[in-house]
């Protein structure tokens, strides 16, 4: 259904606009006032697409459903990887990535191997896919 | 590989007259080696399944506990005489920082919303697994590496980080902190915030799109809605901080002058940036720990959670007060909005009194079962009582003026992070069983807890006393006061206290595993979804589901003939669903 889920975070993101209003008001403080509208964004954007979607889909999901029964989610929940070594890889691309921020740029050549094999990997892996 | 993962079939309906001894019945079990995936060091590296990568988190995270133990160890035994030179100031500097820096960025924050929550949301919704288990993977090693970049700074030339686990500009300037140590802890935080934001997505979309059918929000265990939020708040927050980090790697090396006055820079813009991270980061390490005692203390209580929707309703007050409280840190600049902030900060009291209130309301008139999660539990609400008590004197100005920057605000700040960590060892001795199969033995726990919840309070109760003396923190060596070294010596018996009680759990860890007692499916006679399954679970967590009609579903159905306590207009319905024929 996700309108619970949107108005969560509609809610959230206008006690931060609010808050933040008040607070650029009275405080005439730039830093603070654009973070605030940052979080206000951060809650109305994805608040609206769930209430977008809910709307579009007339949603009705089980999971949403007080009544729903096991059996109404019957059914393949979706894919899911049992197993991957390309976060690793990535995983190592980073951490080479952020060594050549310290010990020169040297460390850029290993990461960015490792960056470009991984984002390699995970592409071919996902085409794969198993069963998909 | 992939898998196409099919939803769990409805649990047969059990007789009523088997209820009650029947909390380890077999509606969970399979053969464990039905996944026939990698095993050994390529399971490690390669596993994409949440209980493994929840284990890897929190062994990774205890070895960070011990070593920002170790650290403080180091620092208590130095303050024991004003004098000390077992370290010198350098040194000292140097240690501060990364215990603060290992304890709050390498062990608090992924315990709290990566190891346990990675572990237990997709089990308490009734999930295969995590929302983008591969997105999941890349979290950990990046929370890795980020670890070993930080704690790399001790090889390098000037040694590790040295101005604070706060980074204040313009001490972090390449002028003041010349060496790699700064650089590396820069980038550590960039590792380790990537794998938070990562986490936040990951817990948010599981939350929203993975859960069983029936499992409504207002249905989800307390642990799990305080996961939720903890997720928002993490993709509220780690950005904020990762850019300021941005910014200053741009001053230190490209001329940037983003925190620097020479340049027409505002070196207080970086502690708006910082507390704004900061702050909420405090709920977003606090909540799931909130969110542990929450499931043990009712559990224990042989109750229902007293004030469920009161709790959900705190949790989500908690996270929208706590983008308004950043400046609190900064009342002594002189440049924040003064009311405001403390308006704000005062208000953040009134939800963490409702929590405070219904896990007392949940032990209230239940029969409690005072076993060692229960006790880390209860020791959790009482030191984080403290720590809560004394951070509204920080609240309000006046009185934060006074003790600003002394050993009162360390104590505060201890009682509150010390809280979490007996509430994530009540984690540990509650699902410990869930995820090895195996108990901890009691009366290890038991000695434990003792040792540290005495030790954190001799450590603690000092400190405030001293601070209000005004002691100042981050100082390798000290007037020759002897009331100042009277008090710091008993800080550094607590201080001992705690690292014995850590190493008792050690201990307790190595004997439960040589000398295993098997703890059974549902050994406490849990509600969650979690205690329907195996211990440890299968590969993607269930085999059947029992009908969810309350945020004890478990309960319900071992329970049949009990009152239903649940929530909506459906609750009440009876919980034997039948199963498809």
């Amino acid at each position: 259904m996700l309108k619970q889920e949107s108005l969560i975070l509609l809610l959230l993101g206008l006690f931060f606009g609010l808050m933040g209003i008040v607070y650029w008001v009275w405080s005439g403080e730039d830093g603070g006032g654009v973070m605030l509208l940052g979080a206000f964004l951060l809650g109305m954007l994805p608040g609206f697409y769930y209430l977008w979607w809910y709307r579009r889909t007339k949603g009705n999901r089980p999971e949403d459903r007080e009544d729903a029964t096991v059996a109404d989610g019957a059914g393949v929940v979706d894919s899911f990887p049992s197993s991957s070594i390309w976060p690793f890889v990535f995983g190592m691309g980073c951490f080479f990535a952020v060594l050549a921020l310290t010990f020169g740029n040297w460390f850029g050549v290993p990461a960015g191997g490792l960056l470009i094999w991984a984002m390699a990997g995970f592409t071919a892996e996902s085409r794969r896919g198993g069963n998909v | 590989m992939t898998d196409l993962i099919e939803r769990p079939v409805t649990a047969a309906p059990i007789a009523p007259a088997h209820h009650g001894d029947d909390h380890g019945d077999d509606h969970g079990h399979v053969d464990h080696d039905e996944h026939h995936g990698p095993s050994g060091l390529l399971k490690w590296l390669t596993s994409t399944d949440h209980k493994v990568i929840g284990m890897n988190y929190l062994v990774t995270s205890v070895v960070m506990l011990v070593i920002g133990g170790a650290f403080a160890e180091i620092i208590r035994a130095q303050l024991v005489s004003p004098t000390s030179t077992l370290v010198s100031l350098s040194q000292y500097n140097q240690l501060f920082t990364m215990h603060g820096s290992v304890m709050i960025y390498l062990f608090a924050g992924p315990f709290a919303f990566a190891s346990l929550a990675n572990y237990f949301v997709p089990l308490q919704i009734g999930a295969p697994d995590m929302a983008f288990p591969r997105l999941n993977a890349l979290s950990y090693w990046l929370y890795l590496s980020g670890s070993i970049t930080m704690l790399l700074g001790f090889l390098v030339a000037g040694g590790a980080a040295n101005f604070g686990w706060v980074g204040y500009a313009p001490l972090t300037s390449a002028a003041n902190a010349p060496g790699s140590g700064a650089d590396l802890w820069i980038g550590a935080l960039m590792l380790t915030g990537f794998s938070a934001i990562f986490s936040g997505v990951n817990i948010v979309a599981t939350i929203f799109y993975l859960r069983a059918p029936g499992m409504t929000l207002f249905r989800m265990p307390i642990f799990t809605w305080n996961l939720l939020v903890v997720g928002i708040l993490i993709l509220l927050a780690f950005p904020v901080l990762t850019a300021g980090l941005v910014m200053l790697y741009c001053d230190r090396h490209f001329g940037t002058h983003i925190f620097s006055v020479q340049g027409g820079g505002v070196p207080l813009l970086w502690q708006h940036i910082f507390w704004f991270w900061g702050h909420p980061e405090v709920y977003i390490l606090a909540l799931p720990f909130f969110g542990i005692v929450s499931e043990v203390i009712p559990t224990m209580s042989k109750k229902p959670m007293f004030g469920y929707k009161g709790m959900v309703f705190a949790t989500l007050t908690i996270a929208a007060l706590s983008l308004g409280v950043w400046a609190h840190h900064m009342f002594t600049t002189g440049a924040v909005l003064l009311p405001f902030f403390s308006i704000m900060s005062l208000l953040i009291a009134v939800p963490t009194g409702i929590k405070i209130f219904n896990w007392i309301g949940s032990m209230w008139g239940g029969q409690l079962h005072l076993n060692t999660a229960m006790l880390f539990s209860i020791g959790f609400v009482i030191t984080f009582l403290i720590g809560g008590l004394t951070g509204i004197y920080l609240a309000s100005p006046p009185l934060d003026f006074f003790t600003h920057d002394t050993y009162f605000v360390v104590a505060h700040f201890h009682s509150v992070v010390i809280a979490l960590v007996l509430g994530g060892m009540a984690g540990i001795y509650y699902w410990g069983p869930k995820m090895t199969g195996r108990m901890l033995h009691e009366s290890w726990g038991k000695a434990s807890f003792w040792f540290m919840f005495i030790g954190t309070q001799v450590f603690t109760i000092p400190a405030y006393i001293v601070g209000l003396h005004g002691m100042p923190r981050r100082m390798g060596v000290y007037p020759n006061n002897p009331a100042w070294q009277t008090l710091n010596i008993w800080e550094s018996v607590g201080a001992l206290m705690l690292g014995i009680g850590t190493l008792l759990f050690l201990v307790n860890v190595v004997v439960s595993w040589k000398k295993p007692i098997i703890a059974g499916d549902n050994p406490w006679d849990g509600g969650g979804l979690e205690w329907f399954t195996s211990s440890p679970p299968p590969h993607h967590n269930f085999v059947s589901l029992p009908p969810i009609r309350s945020e004890r579903p478990t309960w319900d159905y071992n329970h049949p003939d009990a009152p239903a306590l649940g929530h909506g207009k459906h609750a009440g319905e009876s919980s034997n669903e039948k199963a498809p024929v």
